[in-house]
């Protein structure tokens, strides 16, 4: 609680006590109406005497509609009409509402924020002597030796020096498994070391580094409305000045009407029911609930690791029914491997593998260096020689003095040797030594161990269609896309086709729903600004992806996908549910009010009332992406 | 020209209120006040006299919701 709030809270506490107190002496005592009045006062001056004064503040400045002047003209208003206690009462619960608001927002403000807060206090700087200096991580020049001791929460960017440690990156990543690095490693600001002393040479300032980056973004996120927001504060600019006019309309229409039909007025009744009016016509349990149902989700995605940049894009997630992937790097590790071995009649495996990696050596293509970690072992050097690339179909190399050729069919016909043709999906390689055939290998990009798992879990969270974007040949896509279960590939694009092909879907999607894009961050930058929402995984550290994204997946897990979709899908329906409900209450305490049912008490619950569970409901939100 | 500054506000609606107010200020040509993390982000006009501005955008402030406060 701020000093402020505990100002309030005793004034809460001396209010109540002293309402009891002259409602105690009022009924026991014969008080003539003067003298109870002058009682009532006391408590009523104790609590809200802000109130007025800020009220009075409201019609200096013209606003009249604003909340405290509301309040005072609906308590005034009811000690005129005789009913002291409840004028009393009625802005006794108004300020303990208020009170509760201030603190209940400004604890999930701050247990949100908590969550989001990775920003290191200092580093420790070696200086030239070897001593060590606290210092400011601002104030650390680029390319300076830190150190950081087991506890300590890395500040800034860097490559390891000296020491090596388990690190925790569970704030960056939402990965709970810890990671190993030694020297020679770069690590990442904003994560744990939890063992080993560390000395570390910076390479980026503090204010280009991750965790000032991932601030940045989560600080501004709440910046970027979404729609359902601004709705709701558009609302409120009408809902509040309706309201005081229905009040109105309430006070006087009745008994005008009353007694033109030669009835009774029952002034008072109605100036009752209007004022009732004014303590529902408050809009802040609407307008606070919705901005802390996305902070809470944006924070509760934040935890697993999954940035959103704004309030807009959670929205945005949650409507969309279509989600592009690219396929490297995203549903695949982007690493290839060997993953068949087909020697022809009479060669061995080893023999066939080893040739393939001997002539590919020289290059540092994936597929050379796939082959190297098939072989696993280091060779001798000067065993192979005039290692030439043959015009994009493959390598011929001399190696241990004999002519081998690796590549693909074309390079296998040209050489005129009769090969084994394969289909399958991947790179197949073609091996032949001095014009005998080997066998061919088939090297593959890897599918990840949870892609699967994730486009399951878009389907079973209300996703439609997925579609796979790849540069990879037909037999390739399909068999990735059939295995993992995907509606939808286009094979053989090149970078800027799949912009156009994400273009053209867009251009089918139905009217309100959204189309996802989901990419590593490199080389898919202008897709990723072009799809409704587009999301970079594996962007730790990758600067351009998390310029382009509007969705930043710090890890490379696809379940983080699924996962962000279930986040947005749960804060939405929490928003949906808050607006839903505090509407309802609202209008039915203005009706019920209005017919005579519901009393000022009712009133202060619909306003104070709706905002308390509207705020407790707003709190899930932050719980949406735990996992059970 | 976009900067950030650090407010303070009580109720939700007050904050919108701040918002539409810095929003009809002369030289800003936008901004977008969050209650959450209590920070108001202004775009300046181009030529925007960025002191006397945001003076004027504190008055305005000032008068749609007395109980503010904008750290300049």
């Amino acid at each position: 609680m701020t000093k402020k709030q505990k100002k309030t809270l005793l004034r809460v506490i001396l209010a109540l006590a002293l309402l009891l107190a002259v409602s105690l002496i009022d009924r026991l005592l014969p008080v003539p109406g003067w003298l109870a009045l002058v009682l009532y006062l006391v408590p009523y001056l104790t609590i809200g005497y802000d109130v007025l004064i800020k009220a009075g503040k409201g019609i200096r400045n013209r606003q009249p509609f604003d909340e405290r002047f509301l309040m005072a003209v609906a308590t005034i208003g009811a000690m005129a009409l005789g009913e002291y206690s409840e004028g009393v009462a009625v802005m006794l619960f108004y300020q303990i509402g208020e009170l509760f608001q201030g603190v209940a927002v400004g604890k999930s403000r701050r247990s949100i924020s908590d969550l989001m807060d990775i920003r290191p206090d200092s580093a420790n700087l070696e200086l030239e002597d070897g001593t060590f200096e606290e210092t400011d991580p601002d104030d650390v020049p680029v390319g300076s030796v830190i150190v950081v001791q087991p506890g300590e929460r890395i500040p800034i960017d860097g490559d390891i020096l000296e020491g090596s440690a388990t690190l925790d990156t569970a704030a960056l990543t939402g990965e709970s498994l810890p990671r190993e690095v030694q020297a020679g490693d770069s690590v990442l600001s904003g994560c744990i070391d939890m063992t080993g002393v560390l000395r570390i040479r910076t390479t980026k300032e503090f204010g280009a580094s991750t965790v000032s980056k991932i601030l940045d973004l989560v600080e501004n996120s709440s910046m970027k409305k979404a729609r359902m927001e601004n709705f709701i504060t558009r609302f409120a600019r009408y809902y509040t000045p309706a309201v005081c006019y229905a009040a109105l309309a309430l006070a006087i229409l009745p008994p005008v009407a009353g007694l033109l039909t030669g009835g009774a007025a029952n002034w008072g009744t109605w100036v009752y029911r209007a004022l009732t009016f004014l303590v529902i016509s408050c809009p802040c349990a609407l307008v606070i609930s919705i901005p802390l149902s996305f902070f809470g989700g944006i924070g509760g995605a934040s935890g697993q690791g999954i940035l959103v940049k704004g309030s807009n894009y959670l929205e945005a997630l949650a409507e969309t029914d279509c989600v592009v992937f690219d396929k490297t790097g995203t549903l695949t590790q982007g690493v290839f491997q060997v993953t068949e071995v087909h020697p022809a009649d009479g060669i061995s495996r080893e023999t066939l593998l080893e040739r393939a990696a001997l002539a590919e050596s020289y290059s540092n293509h994936p597929i050379s260096r796939s082959l190297k970690t098939a072989v696993g072992q280091e060779f001798a050097p000067g065993r192979v020689t005039d290692a030439e690339e043959v015009g994009g179909h493959g390598v011929a190399a001399q190696v241990d003095g004999r002519t081998v050729a690796v590549g693909n069919p074309r390079l296998m016909e040209s050489l005129h040797i009769a090969y084994t043709p394969a289909d399958a999906p991947g790179t197949v390689i073609h091996v032949a030594e001095e014009g005998q055939y080997l066998g061919y290998i088939l090297i593959s990009d890897v599918v990840k161990p949870n892609a699967k798992a994730a486009i399951a879990g878009l389907k079973a969270a209300g996703v439609t269609q997925t579609v796979m974007l790849t540069g990879d040949n037909q037999a390739t896509a399909q068999a990735v896309a059939g295995e993992l279960g995907i509606d939808q590939y286009y094979a053989q694009l090149l970078p800027g086709d799949k912009v156009e092909r994400v273009e053209a879907l867009l251009a089918r999607q139905g009217k309100g729903k959204k189309l996802a894009f989901v990419g590593d961050g490199i080389n898919d930058a202008p897709v990723l600004s072009r799809a409704d929402v587009g999301i970079a995984m594996g962007a730790l550290g990758s600067d351009a992806a998390i310029e382009a994204a509007d969705i930043v997946l710090m890890d490379d897990d696809p379940a983080k996908i699924s996962l962000a979709m279930q986040i947005a899908r749960k804060t939405l329906s929490i928003v949906h549910e808050n607006i839903v409900f505090a509407l309802a209450v609202k209008a039915l305490c203005l009706v019920l009010g209005a017919m005579g049912v519901a009393n000022m008490w009712w009133a202060v619950f619909a306003d104070v009332g709706v905002m308390v569970l509207a705020v407790l409901n707003a709190m899930r939100a932050l719980g949406a992406g735990r996992r059970r | 020209m976009k900067k950030t500054y650090k407010i303070e506000v009580d109720c939700a609606n007050c904050a919108a209120k701040m918002e539409d107010a810095a929003k009809k200020t002369a030289g800003v040509a936008d901004a977008t006040v969050s209650f959450m993390t209590q920070k108001m982000k202004v775009e300046f006009a181009d030529g925007a006299d960025v002191a006397a501005t945001m003076q004027a955008v504190l008055k305005n402030c000032k008068k749609v919701e007395d109980d503010c406060e904008i750290y300049l």
